[in-house]
């Protein structure tokens, strides 16, 4: 049997070993939470305030023909 | 073998990520309130407004929130003062949400309703986000469907209706205690009334109301990087993001979004936001500045020509009291210059190719408690 076919059996038996906790060891996660102070910090996020997204998000929405994958959720229109 | 072993890894990976599912769960959003001032200036467009949002948990495991946002608009844009004349109009936009913790998932689900004299739309959402690998990972699987009718001043009804179907997932991804990764892939595709009933084309030099496809539909796909840049020791802290989205529709418009952010603590209770963005596309496929002739489909609509646009942002914000874990109060402001450009869309007669630049400004009082 060639290697390209066994490799999606192999992978699948992988997930579940991993999930299952045998077989193999599953990874652990490497930053832990104690760890995860810096990623907290104000100074991370995109905005530190809500409504200011809706706002640019509807700004470039109506002059821009992409739109979505922005992470803000719209509505409404005010384009005609 | 070697490739084997990397996809062995891989897969243990996701395998543990599901065993560690369970570990933690996902918090609910904080309770806060907020009220904004909001103006837009630019290219003979003034919109501007207030807007508030208030959310408030309850039982640790629901928060409600509703929200308010207005846009009084004053509109002498170049097309509308081209082929018609100018207006003023107002619209209002509100919005009610859950979130509720399940487990260790959380569940968003948002209803709101934008009304403006010719325009009227309906959205309901739905997200869940759940954390995995130890809150390592965060995944996130949302769907919207929005209904609009669409008018005409002097027409009594509708002029027709557009239904939207929205798909998102996104992941992101701890990857060291300074840096985290994100992927989005949103999906929206659209069916009904999708022009405008007031937009004219320009056919061999003849304006003609412009026809639209009454289908699209579009991907973007967006990914992002932020670090924490502080050198040891420094007490103000910093931060650095990247990110670029892709976009694509079967409108073959295909657009390009580049944008870096760079936040800084100036002293205690100050904060820095300043953020640089590049954006550019390709033209719909039935766009024309003139159409040397006339198809099923055309449209003038500057949205879907050739265009770049770019500009930075800064925001100032200060905490204006806080007793911390109890409640703080913040006052920002943000002012962003963003410079428009079209390849292929001209003023008037003149076949120069169109440019403008627009001011945006807001300011936000909020509080979390």
């Amino acid at each position: 049997m060639r290697l390209s076919r066994l490799l999606p059996a192999c992978l699948a038996a992988c997930v579940f070993a991993g999930a299952s906790g045998c077989a193999f060891k599953p990874i652990e996660p490497w930053v832990k939470p104690y760890e995860r102070e810096r990623l907290a910090d104000p100074v991370m996020k995109t905005s530190l305030n809500e409504l200011p997204g809706r706002q640019q998000d509807h700004v470039y929405t109506v002059r821009e023909g992409s739109r979505g994958a922005t992470g803000v959720q719209g509505g409404g229109c005010g384009c005609n | 073998m070697a490739a084997i072993k990397n996809a062995a890894k891989v897969a243990g990976l996701v395998g543990g990520a599901i065993a560690a599912g369970g570990v933690h769960a996902v918090d609910l959003p904080e309770d806060r309130a907020e009220t904004m001032y909001h103006l837009y200036d630019g290219g003979g467009v003034i919109a501007q407004g207030p807007a508030v949002l208030v959310r408030k948990s309850m039982l640790d495991r629901v928060a409600l929130s509703g929200s308010w946002y207005v846009d009084a608009v004053s509109n002498a844009s170049i097309d509308v003062v081209t082929t018609a004349s100018k207006f003023k109009e107002t619209r209002n936009q509100g919005e009610v949400a859950l979130d509720y913790v399940v487990r260790d998932s959380l569940i968003h689900v948002a209803g709101s309703r934008s009304v403006e004299p010719d325009y009227q739309a309906s959205t309901l959402s739905v997200d869940l986000t759940q954390d995995v690998f130890g809150g390592m990972t965060t995944v996130v699987l949302g769907y919207s469907h929005a209904d609009d009718k669409v008018g005409e001043k002097g027409t009594p009804g509708w002029v027709g209706t557009a239904h939207h179907w929205q798909y998102r997932l996104g992941l992101t991804q701890i990857l060291t205690p300074r840096w985290t990764a994100s992927a989005n892939l949103e999906s929206i595709n659209d069916d009904g009334y999708l022009k405008s009933p007031y937009r004219l084309a320009r056919v061999i030099g003849t304006y003609l109301h412009e026809n639209d496809p009454t289908t699209r539909e579009s991907k973007a796909l967006r990914l992002s990087t932020t670090g924490d840049i502080t050198p040891e020791g420094a007490s103000n802290r910093r931060s650095v993001r990247v990110d670029y989205r892709y976009y694509w529709d079967t409108w073959n418009v295909r657009g390009h979004t580049f944008e870096v952010a760079y936040n800084r603590n100036l002293a205690p209770g100050w904060l820095l936001e300043s953020s640089l963005r590049y954006y550019r596309q390709k033209r719909a496929l039935f766009y024309s500045d003139n159409a040397p002739g006339q198809t099923l489909y055309f449209s003038r609509n500057r949205e879907l020509s050739t265009m770049h646009d770019f500009g930075p942002a800064v925001t100032l914000s200060y905490t204006l009291r806080s007793v911390p874990g109890k409640y703080d109060v913040k006052l920002s402001g943000t002012y962003q210059f963003i410079d428009f450009h079209y390849a292929d869309y001209t003023v008037g007669d003149t076949g120069k190719p169109y440019s403008y630049h627009a001011s945006v400004f807001n300011t936000v009082l909020s509080a979390t408690f």
